[in-house]
């Protein structure tokens, strides 16, 4: 006889913590992936040694993180060998300053074309 | 056991990046937060990235204290060395 042992959230995201995640967020493609330090009720997130993705691009380290919780699409666990080792060609901290800004500024643009027009008649 | 918020706490009294929705950036030092991510930032910067005319073009204002919503928050870290 099998038995079905369901994996609940919250079980599923405490195994994965001191492991490395990759953690997608709903805006401008962004990934971050890092070490999981913490999670909360909310699903709030701390990572350690974190490095942020846009658009598959590496933007640059940025260390310790804090991830607001309404902003993650979905958490799992980091399955690419290659960023399990830092990489040193990696670009500084300082990179990731306003990297997903063409992105986001692109994007508000066109919600703002998008939107109807609301002083207009 | 220790919760994000609660690791916020380490950060108090100390500068930090704050990258909001809009294509908006904050440094400032972190006075205060709460639950929700409201926040509240002495000495800050806000950085505003605009697309216009195809080039990247990004605004600063700068404020000795100023509150933040947290609705707005995607990211808290501290800044990189300079």
């Amino acid at each position: 006889m099998s038995t079905l042992s369901p994996i609940n959230p919250k079980p599923f995201l405490r195994d994965l913590i001191n492991k490395k995640i990759v953690v997608t967020l709903k805006f401008n493609k962004t990934q971050y992936k890092g070490v999981l330090v913490s999670t909360d009720n909310y699903f709030n997130l701390q990572l350690s040694d974190a490095e942020e993705f846009i658009d598959s691009q590496s933007k640059g380290k940025i260390g310790d993180i804090f991830l607001r919780c309404n902003n993650v699409l979905w958490i799992g666990k980091d399955l690419s060998e290659k960023s399990g080792s830092v990489s040193a060609d990696s670009a500084p901290a300082e990179a990731t300053r306003g990297a997903n800004a063409v992105l986001e500024a692109q994007e508000t643009e066109i919600s703002q074309d998008a939107a109807p027009p609301q002083t207009a008649t | 056991m220790e919760t994000p918020l609660d690791l916020l706490k380490l950060n108090l009294d100390e500068k930090v990046f704050v990258k909001l929705r809009g294509a908006r950036e904050m440094t400032g030092t972190l006075q205060a937060f709460d639950s929700h991510c409201n926040i509240v930032l002495s000495n800050a910067t806000e950085t505003i990235y605009e697309f216009l005319e195809g080039e990247l073009k990004s605004n600063t204002k700068s404020s000795e204290m100023v509150f933040v919503r947290g609705d707005s928050v995607t990211l808290i870290t501290t800044p990189s060395e300079e």
